[in-house]
């Protein structure tokens, strides 16, 4: 047996491995019946569905017609550098305000880029910051502290 | 007559200063996002979303998001045309001749042409809307739950049919957005159903950050890996003027192109993107010299883009009448409605007239901005198209998060982007489309609300939705467009038409 399209077979697998989790997790719930649905019987009903498809997906990728060069490797790098400046923003928000939240999403996720240069990160970074507390801060007033919240005391 | 006086009314609303403003600032957005890559309507509506909750009138709010939506298909062309790289998807075509035009030294032309025939299509969708809205809305009147949950199916079919690659997969995609949808309190029984024990989960997922994380976010982290490749034809556009020639085979096409493009609009799932890719065809087929498409034929240009703007224009009329999202973008629409205690459906032509008679005289305004920006400023949009993707992306990352934020004032919405980013950018490795996702995520409780109420009715016999004469024509439609698009024939045809996009 060989894989022909990897594609095929990891996305199978996502839909037959999801399918199986939340057609587990239903069985938590009260099913029911047709005419009196409890709150288990539709998300089991999509969870077989789902879990078939994934099945069929998944047979097909072996099918050598279908064959398809495997996806490129996952660049764990990119992933990480942009999800972790989302994270930092989210985390810092509340304690350190939007200034030093944006300036640490600007500079975190402009090393993802090869192309970066710290100088014009650094305008960038000004730029945006005048625009959101201009915008969001005094325009639209968002619900979020601008300085660290330790000034404004 | 009742038409006139309902325009009369719109007009009252969409005249006014404020509304004016904020067609206008929702056009040129709209325009702007168009024209930068790596951020569509989706994402950008979504990030707004919160802000029209300040917003006094709910007019106000809808026909800026409106604007935006229709002008992203306007700057979409832009690109299409000038650098070659379809700013949406729905001018993927408008790069084969349009482009080409360009590379003879007629750019100027191609856009007076994308804009003049985009500009028509919108004043006759306007009409189309508000000639057909109210007969839909009193067919509307008569859909029991039964009809509603086999139209959604149709709905969501049509989203698999237009997917790219393969079906099953997109099938998938359908069925786990509808599961997504489950997270969350069940109206019903009160259950809290797959919040692994989280609080935050009770009110399930926001339906903007599964956008911002799919399509936002992993959409960047795919492009960092990508080298810049926008290769600019000329800095100076010069010579709109079309000549004779022009006006004669591109009006015909426009005209050609509307009336596809309306009609396909309409249809749940059907949209901006089908319009432009049927018109193309249709214009190649009935073309007297088919070989000149693809080297600069004005009818290459004129039809597809008519059909986009007037199919964008039309997929309003399921949203209004039947308070039905037929397309992602047309659910954000409704969330904003629903923000400001709106309940979509067939009664807001009646409960809120000026809102719904406002926002289609509005569309109108908009396309009229449209052309107005669109030419004289083509240049700044050339200086947009030259700013370098690694100035972008951050500030897309900056405004998604503050948009998440600001859904309900919390971080909590914007760590759920970063699961659904990396959700997003293996769909995207996969070849698994997320759109069909997300139609099936904004659907999923309503369909599972109306499955229920149709088998209660019924007593459990699932024959209902065969029964009822609407129901089966739509569930018939479902499975037609299904088989459709299995026989080999069609199949290959759909693979062509979306070869030219990268997926």
């Amino acid at each position: 047996m060989k894989i022909h399209n990897r594609r095929d077979f990891n996305a199978g697998l996502m839909f037959l491995l999801i399918g199986l989790g939340f057609g587990t997790y239903s069985l938590e719930y009260s099913l029911g019946t047709a005419t009196r649905m409890g709150p288990g019987y539709f998300p089991l009903m999509l969870s077989a569905i789902v879990g078939v498809l994934g099945l069929i997906v998944l047979i097909m990728s072996f099918v050598p017609a279908d064959a398809q060069e495997p996806p490129g490797p996952t660049d764990w790098r990119g992933i990480g550098l942009i999800l972790a400046s989302v994270a930092l923003f989210a985390l810092l928000l509340p304690f350190t305000g939007f200034i030093m939240a944006v300036l640490a999403l600007v500079f975190l996720s402009a090393t993802g880029s090869d192309e970066s240069k710290v100088k014009e990160t650094a305008l960038l970074a000004i730029g945006l910051l005048a625009l959101g507390v201009g915008v969001f801060g005094y325009g639209i007033e968002l619900q979020f502290p601008i300085l660290p919240p330790i000034f404004t005391r | 007559m009742d038409l006139l006086a309902n325009l009369a009314l719109g007009a009252a609303t969409a005249f006014t200063i404020e509304n004016l403003f904020y067609c206008f600032i929702g056009v040129l957005l709209g325009t702007l996002i168009g024209v930068l890559p790596g951020i569509g309507p989706l994402a950008t509506i979504a990030m707004l979303l919160p802000i029209t909750y300040k917003m006094a009138d709910p007019s106000t709010a809808l026909i800026m998001l409106a604007g935006i939506f229709y002008g992203s298909q306007y700057g979409g062309s832009t690109t299409a045309i000038l650098v070659n790289l379809p700013g949406e998807s729905s001018s993927v075509v408008t790069t084969l001749d349009g482009y080409q035009m360009a590379r003879r030294g007629r750019a100027g032309i191609a856009l007076a042409t994308a804009a003049l025939a985009s500009f028509f299509a919108g004043t006759m969708a306007t009409f189309l809307i508000a000639a057909f809205a109210p007969p839909l809305a009193e067919v509307a009147f008569k859909f029991g739950p039964a009809e509603y949950f086999s139209l959604m199916v149709l709905g969501l079919i049509a989203a698999v049919v237009l997917a790219h690659g393969s079906i099953i997969k997109a099938l998938g995609m359908v069925v786990l957005g509808l599961l997504l949808g489950m997270i969350g309190t069940d109206v019903n029984s009160g259950t809290a159903r797959f919040t692994l024990g989280i609080p935050e989960l009770t009110d399930g997922i926001e339906f903007a950050v599964i956008a911002m994380g799919m399509f936002g976010f992993a959409e960047i982290i795919y492009n960092l890996k990508q080298k810049e490749s926008r290769e600019l034809l000329q800095k100076k556009v010069t010579n709109y003027m079309p000549t004779k020639e022009d006006w004669r085979r591109g009006g015909k096409a426009a005209v050609r192109g509307t009336a596809l493009g309306s009609f396909l609009g309409i249809l749940p799932g059907g949209g901006s993107i089908l319009a432009s890719f049927s018109a193309y065809a249709m214009e190649k087929k009935i073309s007297k010299n088919p070989n000149e498409f693809g080297t600069g034929a004005i009818e290459g240009v004129a039809g597809p883009e008519a059909a986009n703007n007037a199919g964008a224009q039309t997929s309003f009329i399921p949203m209004l009448t039947l308070g039905i999202p037929t397309t992602p973008v047309m659910a954000l629409m409704i969330a904003a409605m629903m923000i400001h205690n709106i309940q979509p459906g067939p009664q807001v032509m009646t409960s809120n007239p000026t809102l719904f008679w406002g926002l289609i005289v509005s569309m109108w305004v908009g396309n009229l901005f449209l052309v107005i920006l669109n030419l004289p400023l083509i240049g700044l949009w050339i200086k947009l198209l030259q700013v370098p993707y690694r100035f972008l992306y951050p500030a897309i990352l900056l405004f998604c998060c503050v948009g998440a934020y600001s859904l309900n004032n919390n971080v909590w919405d914007v760590l759920m982007t970063i699961p659904f980013a990396i959700m997003g950018y293996y769909f995207k490795k996969w070849h698994c489309e997320p759109a069909p996702l997300l139609m099936g995520f904004i659907l999923g409780e309503l369909m599972e609300e109306y499955l229920r109420r149709a088998l209660t009715i019924s007593r459990g016999d699932w024959g209902v939705f065969i029964d009822r004469p609407l129901s089966a024509t739509l569930l018939g439609i479902a499975v037609l467009l299904l088989l459709i698009v299995a026989l080999p024939f069609i199949r290959k045809k759909r693979d062509q038409a979306f070869a030219g996009e990268d997926g």
